[in-house]
C-alpha cells in the first residue's frame, strides 16, 4: 500500500472533487427544473398531454446513463447540422456533454419520483382547496407541490446519491472529476488499488454529507408526518 | 319575497348509468339552517357537492344569490362549468366542511385557516392571522394553533376545518356529514360549534345523520330518498307529521 502516491497527488484529487461537486450540483439543478414540468404533465389525466413526458421518462430510465452520455459526446458530432449550428459550442465540450447527459437523465428519474407523489396527493386536500375557490394554478402552487416535495424527499435523496456515483462516468470522456483524477494517478504510477480507493473514500465522504443533509431536511419538512414531540 | 340565497332547480346527476339525483329542487333563504337527511346512497352528499360544483350536475340549474352558475355542454355530451372565474368566486362564498376534514396536512392549524383568505381573498397576512386566531379561539383551538392536523383528535380537526371555512366569511356554509367520521364522544364538541353558528344566523346546509341536530337546531328538514326530495318542511312537520312511509321507516331504522 503506497499512501505517499495519494498524498503527492492530493491536489489532483481535490481538483477532481471540485469538478465532481460542480458537475453534480449543476446537473441536479437543471434536472430538477426539467423534472417539475415533466412530472406535472406526466401526472395529467389528459392522455395526449402525458404521452410525451411518459415516453421521456421511459427512455431515460430505460437506457444506461453511459449510453446516453456516449450518444451525446460521440454521437452529436457526426451530424453536420449540429456542427454547423450554435449547438456545437455546447457539444464540442466534454464537460457540457456530461452536464447535458446527467441533467436529462436525472430529470427522467426525478420526474418519475414527482409524478408518483403528485398522483398520491390526498384528493380530499385538493377538493378542500377547490371548495375555497382556489384556481388550478394556486392549488398546484400552494397545496399539491409543497406536499409533493415533502413526500418526495427520501426518494430524491436516493436519486442525488445515484447521480453522484453516476457522475463518475464523466471520467471516461476526458473530464478530470474524482474518477478521472484516480485514472490519471493510476496511469502515471501503476497503483490501481490505492488510486481508486482514494476516489472511493472521497465519494463515501460526499455521500455521508448528502445523507446527513437529507436527514436534517426530512427532520424539518416531515414534522407533520411524525408523532408530535412533547 | 327576497332572492333566495340558494336555488337549485331540477338537478339530475348520473354516474355512468347510475342515477343518483333524479330531479331535485330546493331553495334556501338567508339564515336558513337546512338539514338534509337520507340513508346512504340517497344522493344527499352528491346534492351538496353539485351546489359548489365539486360534481357537475348532469342537468339542472344552480342559482347562488340569484346568480346562475353558467354551464356549457362539451362535444362529448358532458357538461362543465362555462366560466372558471365565476365558479371560483362562487365557491369562495360557499365554504364547505367535509366528513374527512380534508385539512392540508403539511400546514399547521393556523396556516390552514389563513391559507384561503390570503390567497383567494387577498387579505393581508397580518389581518388573516388576526382573523384566524380569533376564529381558533372561538372553536377552542387557540392553544393548538401551531399543531399539524395529524397531531389533533378528530373533533379538533373538524373544528379546525370549521374555522377554516369561517375564515372565508362565506355567505353560506355547506356541511357534508361533519360528524360521521368522529368517535361518539367527539360528536358533541363539533355539534356545539355548529349550533352556535346556527344561532348566530348563519345560512347553513347540513347533510347529517344527527337527528337531534336536525330536529332541534335546523329551521328546515329535507329528506331525500333514491335521488328525490320526499319530505321538505319544518322539523315539527317532518318529524311529527311525516307525509311519507319512507321517512317513517327511516326514523325507525335510526332510533
Amino acid at each position: 500500500m503506497d499512501i505517499q502516491v495519494i498524498i503527492d497527488n492530493l491536489p489532483l484529487y481535490l481538483q477532481g472533487l471540485r469538478t465532481t461537486i460542480v458537475l453534480v450540483i449543476s446537473s441536479l439543478l437543471v434536472g430538477l427544473c426539467l423534472a417539475i414540468p415533466i412530472a406535472l404533465l406526466a401526472a395529467s389525466k389528459n392522455k395526449w398531454a402525458s404521452a410525451l413526458p411518459k415516453a421521456y421518462i421511459y427512455f431515460f430510465r430505460g437506457t444506461p446513463l453511459l449510453v446516453q452520455m456516449f450518444m451525446i459526446y460521440h454521437g452529436m458530432g457526426q451530424f453536420e447540422a449540429v456542427r454547423a449550428s450554435f449547438l456545437w459550442v455546447i457539444f464540442q465540450e466534454a464537460w457540457a456533454c456530461a452536464l447535458v447527459a446527467f441533467a436529462l437523465n436525472t430529470a427522467g428519474y426525478t420526474g418519475e419520483i414527482l409524478r408518483g407523489t403528485i398522483e398520491q396527493t390526498p384528493y380530499g386536500e385538493v377538493e378542500a382547496a377547490k371548495s375555497c375557490g382556489m384556481s388550478n394554478a394556486q392549488i398546484y402552487r400552494r397545496i399539491i407541490l409543497p406536499s409533493t416535495f415533502r413526500r418526495a424527499l427520501p426518494a430524491y435523496g436516493n436519486e442525488v446519491i445515484f447521480m453522484l456515483h453516476g457522475s463518475s462516468l464523466a471520467g471516461l470522456i476526458t473530464i478530470v472529476d474524482l474518477f478521472g483524477a484516480a485514472k490519471i494517478v493510476n496511469a502515471r504510477n501503476f497503483v490501481p488499488f490505492e488510486s481508486f480507493i482514494a476516489a472511493g473514500l472521497f465519494y463515501l465522504a460526499i455521500t455521508f454529507m448528502i445523507v446527513w443533509g437529507f436527514k436534517k431536511a426530512e427532520h424539518h419538512w416531515h414534522a407533520y408526518l411524525r408523532p408530535r414531540e412533547s | 319575497m327576497a332572492t333566495p340565497a340558494l336555488r337549485v332547480e331540477d338537478i339530475h346527476k348520473s354516474f355512468g348509468t347510475i342515477k343518483v339525483l333524479r330531479g331535485i329542487s330546493i331553495e334556501a333563504y338567508e339564515q336558513d339552517v337546512i338539514s338534509i337527511l337520507g340513508s346512504s346512497g340517497s344522493g344527499k352528499s352528491t346534492l351538496l357537492r353539485c351546489i359548489n360544483l365539486l360534481e357537475t350536475p348532469t342537468s339542472g340549474k344552480v342559482y347562488v344569490k340569484g346568480e346562475l352558475i353558467k354551464m356549457q355542454e362539451l362535444r362529448s355530451g358532458e357538461r362543465k362549468a362555462a366560466d372558471r372565474k365565476q365558479v371560483e368566486r362562487i365557491r369562495s362564498k360557499l365554504a364547505m366542511v367535509f366528513q374527512q376534514f380534508n385539512l392540508w396536512a403539511h400546514m399547521t392549524v393556523v396556516q390552514n385557516v389563513m391559507e384561503a383568505p390570503v390567497n383567494v381573498l387577498k387579505v393581508s397576512k397580518a389581518e388573516a392571522k388576526e382573523r384566524a386566531e380569533k376564529l381558533l379561539q372561538r372553536v377552542g383551538l387557540f392553544e393548538h394553533r401551531h399543531y399539524y392536523p395529524a397531531h389533533l383528535s378528530g373533533g379538533q380537526m373538524q373544528r379546525a376545518a370549521i374555522a377554516r371555512a369561517l375564515a372565508m366569511e362565506p355567505d353560506m356554509l355547506l356541511f357534508d356529514e361533519p360528524t360521521s367520521a368522529l368517535d361518539p364522544e367527539l360528536v358533541g364538541e363539533v355539534l356545539r360549534v355548529m349550533q352556535d353558528l346556527a344561532e348566530e344566523g348563519r345560512t347553513m346546509l347540513v347533510v347529517t345523520h344527527e337527528m337531534g341536530f336536525a330536529r332541534d337546531v335546523s329551521s328546515r328538514v329535507i329528506f331525500l330518498d333514491a335521488g328525490l326530495v320526499v319530505e321538505n318542511g319544518s322539523p315539527d312537520q317532518v318529524f311529527n307529521h311525516p307525509k311519507s312511509d319512507r321517512f317513517r321507516e327511516f326514523l325507525v331504522g335510526v332510533f
